[in-house]
């Protein structure tokens, strides 16, 4: 609605699409190589790669309104504070240990 | 408006027939409409993040056995759905562009293709949970899964079910929509000059494969 009836191509959203695919491929096989340490954020960095494709052009974010850009980035926002504040607990039970 | 205060009560001066009363215009409608479903996944996301952020504090918890139980689930179940959802959102995007252009058809073909894909996530999550059940990989102490015998290893099956069953449940709400959408689109109700529904419909659907894309590494991968 906000492009106002330019012609618009679907080529962007099969690059989406294969992209997402590349990456699944990735995440599915670095996961079998059991990398310990880096196994966690790896797979996280590729999720979250995942994710922002999805949010900016599944969903059309990038074309959106600058409300709509507050609204997406609270929401993760409300998430980063939910996991701060549970892990500067759990994180700190052993505190007397150090 | 003083075209309006002449009328005789009860009407109305013609308008669009999509357009609601209290608003201006239909551009403004349907960014209202956006922003309020955007509100409305913001609180999904918040549904979720309590079940991620529980995940997270046991997985530091009991790590041995959240890493040995993720990788004894079905990880070929795990992939399959994940490229399912991941196609299935590619086509949900190709209805909304579709309808853009006019090509009514092709969106409700578009579709119902995802409603498919949606049936295969769903089939193959059916397999999944059987398989499961049949092993006694369950929560608590309905846990009886002989190869992994560690403390923990029963918190990693009730959040697992916790998280997909709740994921499963938004895939079968999100079908529902989707069905009804596409009904709608077949009938005439939506065309390249007022769609918004589709799109909506489409966010939610989004939505669903976001959540699955954050799953599929925590209980398959890692």
């Amino acid at each position: 609605m906000a492009e106002n009836g330019e012609r618009h191509s679907a080529l962007p959203y099969f690059l989406v699409w294969v992209a997402l695919l590349i990456l699944t491929i990735t995440t599915f096989l670095t996961g079998r190589m059991h990398l310990g340490t880096w196994a966690l954020p790896l797979a996280l960095a590729i999720a979250v790669t995942k994710s922002l494709l999805v949010i900016l052009f599944f969903m059309h974010v990038i074309h959106s309104t600058r409300l709509t850009w507050v609204v997406v980035i609270a929401s993760f926002l409300w998430l980063g504070v939910l996991f701060v504040l549970t892990f500067a607990d759990y994180l700190t039970r052993m505190w007397k240990i150090y | 408006m003083s075209e309006a205060a002449a009328l005789p009560p009860g009407e109305h001066p013609a308008h669009d027939p999509h357009l609601a009363h209290h608003f201006s215009s239909l551009e403004r409608q349907v960014d209202a409409s956006r922003l309020g479903m955007w509100l409305f996944l913001c609180t999904e996301v918040l549904l979720f993040s309590g079940l991620f952020v529980g995940y997270a504090v046991y997985r530091y918890s009991f790590p041995v056995a959240f890493a040995a139980s993720s990788r004894t689930s079905e990880i070929w179940a795990g992939t399959v759905n994940t490229i399912v959802l991941i196609t299935s959102s590619l086509t949900v995007a190709l209805a909304i562009h579709f309808v853009r252009a006019g090509r009514q058809r092709a969106a409700v073909a578009c579709l119902l293709i995802t409603l498919v894909f949606a049936l295969a996530f769903l089939g193959i999550k059916a397999i999944e949970y059987t398989a499961h059940f049949h092993e006694h990989q369950l929560p608590g102490r309905y846990y009886r899964f002989e190869s992994v015998r560690l403390p923990g290893a029963e918190m990693y099956w009730a959040l697992y079910f916790l998280m997909t069953g709740l994921h499963g449940l938004h895939v079968v709400i999100g079908m529902t929509v989707l069905a009804v959408i596409a009904w709608r689109t077949a009938h005439g109700y939506y065309s390249a000059h007022y769609y918004v529904g589709i799109e909506l419909a489409g966010l939610y659907w989004h939505l669903v494969d976001l959540i699955w894309i954050f799953l599929y590494p925590l209980l398959y991968l890692i």
